[in-house]
């Protein structure tokens, strides 16, 4: 059942899949980061999406603060919620089985839900509307928001930036180190906390501006709009092989072209656009599971 | 006859070689030895023996019941079922599992009894299961286990340990038996008592053994012929005198450092 | 200090067992229980088989999987089109007519629970060909996809399934006895699994893989073995859930219930077969019993006022606690005996007794 397909619909389904990649990158960032670092898969990633949407809701509506403002104060707050929950949920099991921290992260995850549903209420809220990125601009006679042409950009800085510091900066070297090998990084004096803290803070940060990008593009909120895109996000990141940054980046474009061309060019399988990124996860999972630009570790026996 | 013969059997990691090309022969009956430095690739040549890794070159071959066969790359849990056996250099005991559970996982493999035939308790399972209670009683027995069947593998001293670690293997019933580092934290008396029991083993079961040691009175003592690796490499191989008086031997180990 | 002898142990059982029998037996004439509290005994018996059914693969066979809300699904949909009848059915499917042949299949209601819980496992057969090769969090994360895929599937495939309106009117023949039976049957059948050689094979396998390969175990075929037995206990769960419930929708099975069940399993003990049952109780009841904050209530002399969703806050911040504070559960890995709560009573008498002897005692 393929369509009749124009140059046009074409050409905005690829602006389209830059636009969700972008996204994608953004919140999968934080899961490879934190599974660099604590070989952890963290669930509440995605609940910590869900927050900074309220975030920027309630400074917008409520404090009726300019939206820029509004912005960099939710990703700043986003990144206080993340340093929160890690010290919280995930450092007191820091000697517990890995299994333990799992579960740890599911209970957050689940919690976090729950306190969405009391403190913001389960009903649909709106995200706040700016048009500077939500006006629509033609070339030709393809139709684009600005966003999609901000948000490659939003995230090539944003990306550029970490690798920056990670690469170039102390704190990121201590990361570099503390990922490689968690028991010697600790041992040659890295304090194990901090790093971990400014991991889960800027991991938080970005997925703030993911949803952010997010909440622009499908303007709802409910406190469980984070599971559906931190599932995908994580599987981005497991595609391009976990613990790798770039490798997030990779996946998270990778999914969203195939998300979006299979609807494309098969709409009958619109419906199932969801399972795609499961059924890729599997696949990837099978014939290279340490993703595409990970490597393959052996077990010490 | 020839139990175990690896030919040119190498591994390497990448870029590492670990163990270059190594040909070895076990014969039924004997016991021998593979010693060298801390990193010259001993328990690299155990795992491709035991299916843990594929080697990355040549082959190795397992003869039983006169019938032999290739074992590279073959799974670890069909190699044991074909009949080696191992121990491994920091004891693996399922550690929160009582003494006799030990060595009955051993034996499940040869459990014919289907999982339901199993929990509904029919007669032949119930047979099965009491014949392996027996026979894991007779093996604890000869290992001086017996009185401790029903306590936690982890309470049981450490010389106790890597016994019930042997006694497990047997289990399995083994032609051949890889021991890695049995006297590794030891004391003397434990050592001593560990060789008079390797040498009880190997005739009460007529096995091949192959042992990784560094104690080397033990090495000494109770091999027949002694293989030596450094670096990933054979540097000789011949009986425990003629190992005592090599000179490459005596250079890989002093070369190394005293400190091992 | 003295245990109780094996035969005091025996007869504790045998007279709580009976107590349980006969109280049953009076809740399932409605002497014993009103209609309200019997649907909480009837939903902690199918939470109990549910979280049974994740501890055989998760707490005895250690290998971490999340995909029991899918196979739920799978088995509260196959019994649920069982046991509709056929008008019934025909009358559901608004959106789109129903499959003639799932119009018309029938089966009495045992032979369907059965058939959901054969279904899950045939799924389950081909799941975990694949994801049983992967480790820890990547099984994880593999079967909450599949089970994700599984509700997609079952949202879409309409003719079937009636879509994302979901079933109603599921006769509700799952009563209390039903459902207390069926979870007392697969408590029976995991304790003596774990007794024979492959339930200790299970056991080898989560505490040490490799060890365990090399005591000759196909570590493949024993994780697809407990998988597909604990696919099984899911459908018969869901099935029995579903006949609790008398609705289902896709929505309803969503992974948030494997966590949940996940939670349960944690709170009783992962590799605690009666842990899983108390846990199962406790969290049912709780989650009742805390359904008073949803309608406000008293604080001192304060009215709080009404907060939906308040009691699964409270509630998700308990299981918190028990996951930071209480890691082993309260069974850990063993299992109920009448020496825990024995041993505790006969000290404290021992104490009240003679307390000087026993100071004395400790120093010798």
């Amino acid at each position: 059942m393929i369509q009749n397909l124009t140059t046009e619909m074409f050409i905005q389904s690829v602006a389209n899949a830059i636009s969700v990649g972008s996204l994608y990158a953004m919140v999968a960032i934080g899961y490879t980061m934190v599974y660099g670092i604590l070989r952890l898969i963290n669930f509440a990633h995605s609940d910590i999406f869900m927050m900074s949407m309220y975030f920027v809701f309630y400074l917008i509506t409520i404090f009726a603060l300019p939206w820029p403002i509004a912005f960099i104060a939710a990703v700043l707050a986003t990144g206080v919620l993340g340093i929160v929950v890690e010290a919280a949920a995930y450092r007191p099991l820091r000697e517990a089985p890995r299994i333990s921290v799992l579960i740890s992260s599911i209970g957050v995850s689940y919690l976090m839900e729950n306190f969405g549903v009391v403190v913001f209420s389960g009903i649909q809220k709106q995200f706040p509307p700016v048009p500077a990125f939500q006006s629509v601009v033609v070339i030709g006679s393809i139709y684009f928001q600005k966003l999609s042409l901000y948000m490659p950009v939003v995230t090539a800085i944003s990306v550029v930036g970490l690798l920056y510091l990670i690469d170039k900066t102390k704190i990121g070297m201590a990361m570099r180190a503390t990922s490689k090998d968690y028991e010697t990084a600790k041992l040659m004096g890295i304090n194990i906390n901090t790093v971990i803290s400014t991991t889960f803070a800027i991991g938080s940060m970005l997925a703030c501006v993911g949803a952010i990008m997010w909440g622009l593009k499908y303007p709802k909120i409910e406190p469980y709009v984070g599971i559906m895109p931190g599932l995908k996000c994580f599987i981005a990141a497991v595609i391009g092989g976990i613990g790798n940054i770039k490798g997030a980046v990779v996946g998270a474009y990778l999914l969203g072209f195939m998300e979006i061309m299979i609807v494309l060019f098969i709409p009958a399988l619109s419906s199932y656009k969801d399972a795609f990124a499961f059924i890729m996860l599997i696949a990837i999972l099978l014939l290279r599971p340490a993703g595409i630009l990970g490597e393959k570790k052996a077990d010490k026996v | 006859m020839i139990a175990l013969e690896t030919k040119g059997a190498g591994m390497r990691f990448g870029g590492v070689v670990a163990v270059d090309s190594l040909d070895m022969l076990l014969q039924s009956g004997e016991t021998v030895a593979l010693i060298g430095p801390n990193g010259a690739g001993k328990t690299t040549a155990f795992n491709m023996i035991t299916g843990v890794y594929k080697p990355t070159k040549g082959d190795i071959i397992f003869t039983r019941d006169d019938s032999s066969q290739s074992i590279a790359g073959k799974r670890p849990d069909t190699i044991t079922a074909l009949g080696i056996a191992r121990t491994f250099q920091n004891i693996r005991l399922f550690s929160e599992m009582s003494v006799i559970d030990n060595v009955l996982i051993g034996m499940h493999m040869h459990v014919k009894s289907s999982i339901f035939g199993a929990i509904l308790g029919m007669p032949k399972y119930r047979s099965e299961e009491k014949a392996m209670r027996e026979k894991a009683m007779e093996l604890l027995e000869k290992v001086g286990l017996a009185s401790q069947a029903g306590a936690q593998a982890s309470s049981l001293p450490y010389g106790e340990q890597r016994r019930l670690e042997i006694a497990r293997a047997l289990a399995t019933a083994p032609s051949a038996l890889l021991l890695d580092e049995p006297a590794a934290g030891m004391n003397p008396k434990e050592t001593l008592d560990l060789t008079d029991f390797i040498k009880m083993i190997a005739i009460e079961f007529s096995l091949a053994v192959l042992l990784i040691e560094h104690h080397m009175q033990i090495v000494m003592d109770i091999s027949d012929r002694i293989y030596v690796l450094d670096f990933g490499k054979m540097i000789a191989s011949g009986t425990p005198k003629e190992i005592q008086s090599d000179e490459r031997v005596i250079k890989a180990y002093l070369g190394e450092g005293a400190d091992d | 200090m003295k245990d109780l002898s094996k035969n005091a142990s025996r007869i504790l059982t045998a007279v709580a067992l009976a107590g349980f029998a006969v109280f049953l037996w009076l809740a399932y004439k409605g002497i014993a229980l009103g209609p309200y509290e019997a649907r909480i005994v009837r939903l902690s018996g199918i939470y109990a088989i549910a979280a049974l059914s994740m501890n055989l693969i998760n707490g005895f066979t250690g290998q971490f999987s999340l995909g029991q809300a899918g196979f739920m699904a799978l088995g509260a949909y196959t019994t649920s089109l069982l046991v509709i009848p056929p008008e019934a059915k025909e009358s559901l499917y608004w959106v789109e007519p129903i499959n003639p042949f799932v119009r018309n299949l029938q089966a009495p209601f045992l032979v369907a629970l059965i058939a959901g819980g054969l279904m899950a496992s045939f799924f389950a057969f081909f799941i975990g060909f694949p994801v049983l090769r992967l480790k820890g969090d990547y099984l994880a994360i593999a079967t909450l996809g599949f089970s994700e895929i599984i509700r997609i599937f079952i949202t879409n495939l309409i003719p079937i399934t009636n879509g994302p309106v979901g079933l109603k009117n599921i006769p509700s023949t799952a009563n209390i006895l039903w459902t207390s039976l069926s979870c007392a049957a697969i408590v029976v059948l995991l304790l003596r699994l774990m007794k024979t050689s492959y339930g200790r094979t299970f056991k080898a396998i989560r505490d040490d893989e490799v060890a365990a390969e090399a005591m000759g175990i196909s570590l493949f075929k024993h994780k697809l073995m407990s998988f597909l037995l604990s696919a099984f206990i899911a459908g018969i769960s869901g099935g029995l859930l579903a006949s609790v419930v008398g609705a289902i929708t896709p929505a309803y099975f969503r992974f948030t219930l494997a966590y949940e069940i996940l939670l349960i399993v944690v709170l009783g003990g992962q590799g605690s077969i009666t842990g899983s049952v108390v846990g199962a109780i406790i969290l049912s009841v709780s989650k009742e019993w805390l359904r008073f904050l949803d309608s406000g209530f008293n604080l001192l002399f304060f009215r709080v006022p009404e907060i939906a969703g308040l009691r699964m806050l409270v509630f998700s911040l308990l299981l918190m606690a028990i996951i930071l504070f209480y890691r082993r559960g309260l069974f850990g890995s063993r299992e109920f005996s009448w020496n825990s709560i024995y041993r505790p009573i006969a000290f404290l008498i021992n104490k009240i007794r003679k307390p000087k002897k026993e100071a004395g005692d400790d120093s010798a």
